[in-house]
């Protein structure tokens, strides 16, 4: 269909639109320009700074550093994956758990809620050690003493807390009305959970849940306090060697660049969704 | 007193959702008192052009002006334009979090800069003229339909706006309901409310509108008192649309 013929005034009203669409570009870009200078100066003219280079931004240790510490990161990004997947498992499991309903449940209701009370509390680090250490201490015949199982294990159970606490505010958002509605088609609890709850939860809750995925993709890096060679204790064992910052830097950069692939994720499922269940209009 | 400038006049409205042309060149004006009732099947652009109206859809074409300003021009404030326009929807709308008060008064308070003491004095007021003051406490969810679509009317009256819009504001409740929603527009229209609704309700077009519109296909496809086209429709389309109330008992 070619473009149909306008008036005169909706050809000035497009004008005038295009204009400010212009206008709105042109001044962003001269604020950021702007902007990005006078951070650029203050930081490049402050007093230290040939020695802040020197110990934090050389390239040739940053260089000689990168191979070593990108095997470390493939180490964070196994085990993040791995995590991941265990993690939505269990986070779901125990989220739905705390939504039975019934006096025969009330044990396993409290499990779950005792389970997100003890380990969104437990600050990770602690229980990294606790199971890192702990746990190979018992000396138990076919305990795994890897401590990237021990550390992956830990990570697990602490998110799956959180994300356990995302999944059940999914659940409660979703309208009384629905369940009533599942339930009177005849649909069985379970049913009407699987097929008609958890699919609009889980679909309102996938930007926090992205959120605790940034996270974790950073906090995997914390196995290190366990001795596994993941990027930080590389960038540590190249530190100690070159007595230079730059590793932790360059590892701290690849870091970034892992997560920002799945920020934009984030922004953009939030925003189909906004586009696929909300009506149009100008607000 | 009615001014020699209408309240709105609509021009060659146009309106496209993709490949959809949902209104194709409306027309209408709407002089200050008057109650003028859109008919039309679904889909034939009532809501639409009351979206345009509210500029909570922009034209593709055409002018549309509110007290002799051109409200269409993106120069002009949209929030400004709203300021002076009530809308009613058809599913409400009330804000579930606040109560029947708290919504009320919520545009006057913070749009319209009242104290609050003033506000809620004058909400009640308000409430108290439609039936409603006991329930001022109450969540929305709690009340019946009818009452939460006189709280909505309640909340778009309560910045006394030059023009009221009503998206057929009875189409979500059953007919027992339907009575003191009508009734209450009715009492609008005797003080002097200028209204412009789409509805469903032909019987009640012909007694309260001062003018009939019937849209088909995205045009006004016949206009006048309700006298003319509810009962004397000259258009053939119009007929078969009114032929279908006759049949079911509703006109």
């Amino acid at each position: 269909m070619s473009q149909p013929a306008v008036s005169a005034i909706e050809r000035d009203r497009q004008a005038y639109r295009r204009a400010q669409a212009r206008r709105s570009t042109a001044i962003a870009a001269i604020s950021t320009v702007v902007f990005a200078g006078a951070l650029f100066l203050a930081v490049t003219r402050s007093p230290g700074w040939p020695r802040v280079r020197q110990q934090f931004f050389n390239l040739e240790v940053a260089g000689d550093s990168l191979p070593r510490i990108l095997e470390g990161l493939w180490l964070n990004i196994r085990v993040l994956v791995v995590a991941e997947v265990l993690i939505l498992i269990v986070g779901l499991a125990v989220a739905v758990t705390r939504t039975l309903r019934g006096p025969i449940f009330v044990p396993l209701r409290a499990l779950a809620a005792g389970y997100t009370d003890l380990f969104r509390g437990i600050p990770l680090i602690i229980l990294l050690y606790l199971i890192g250490f702990g746990v190979p201490g018992l000396r138990l015949q076919g305990v795994p003493t890897s401590v990237v199982v021990l550390g992956t294990t830990a990570m697990v159970l602490t998110y799956s807390a959180y994300v356990a606490e995302v999944f059940r505010a999914g659940i409660d958002s979703v309208h009384p009305s629905q369940r009533a509605a599942a339930r009177s088609l005849g649909l069985t609890y379970r049913q009407s959970m699987r097929l008609v709850v958890l699919p609009q939860a889980v679909r309102r809750v996938a930007p926090p849940l992205l959120n605790d995925f940034v996270a974790l993709q950073k906090d995997v890096g914390l196995i290190s306090v366990l001795g596994a060679v993941d990027a930080v204790r590389a960038a540590q064992i190249e530190s100690a060697e070159s007595f230079n910052f730059t590793p932790y830097v360059v590892a701290g950069l690849l870091f970034v660049a892992l997560a920002i692939p799945t920020a934009r994720a984030a922004d953009w499922t939030a925003a189909r969704l906004e586009r696929r269940e909300r009506a149009a209009g100008v607000l | 007193m009615s001014s020699p400038v209408p309240v709105l006049s609509c021009q060659q409205v146009v309106k496209r959702f993709g490949e959809l042309e949902v209104l194709r060149g409306v027309n209408l004006e709407v002089a200050e008192h008057e109650v003028v009732v859109l008919i039309g099947a679904s889909g034939s652009g009532k809501s639409t052009l009351l979206r345009c109206i509210n500029l909570l859809e922009t034209v593709d074409d055409g002018v549309i002006v509110l007290d002799g300003q051109d409200i269409t021009d993106p120069r002009v404030n949209r929030d400004l334009v709203r300021r002076r326009i009530g809308v009613v929807f058809q599913a409400y709308n009330l804000f579930p979090h606040r109560t029947v008060l708290d919504n009320v008064t919520m545009a006057p308070r913070f749009v319209h800069r009242m104290t609050r003491p003033a506000a809620e004095q004058a909400a009640m007021t308000l409430l108290a003229r439609i039936g409603l003051a006991d329930k001022a406490r109450e969540f929305p969810d709690r009340l019946s339909g009818g009452q939460q679509q006189r709280a909505a009317i309640a909340r778009a009256l309560a910045y006394h706006p030059r023009l009221l819009l009503l998206d057929e504001v009875t189409s979500a409740l059953d007919p027992e309901l339907v009575g003191e929603v009508l009734a209450l527009i009715r009492d609008l229209k005797s003080q002097g409310m200028t209204i412009v609704m789409a509805t469903h309700e032909m019987t009640f077009a012909r007694q309260v509108a001062d003018r009939v519109l019937f849209l088909h296909d995205g045009t006004v496809l016949e206009s006048g008192p309700p006298e003319q086209v509810l009962e004397h429709p000259v258009e053939p389309r119009t007929r078969q649309f009114l032929a279908r109330f006759i049949e079911g008992g509703r006109l």
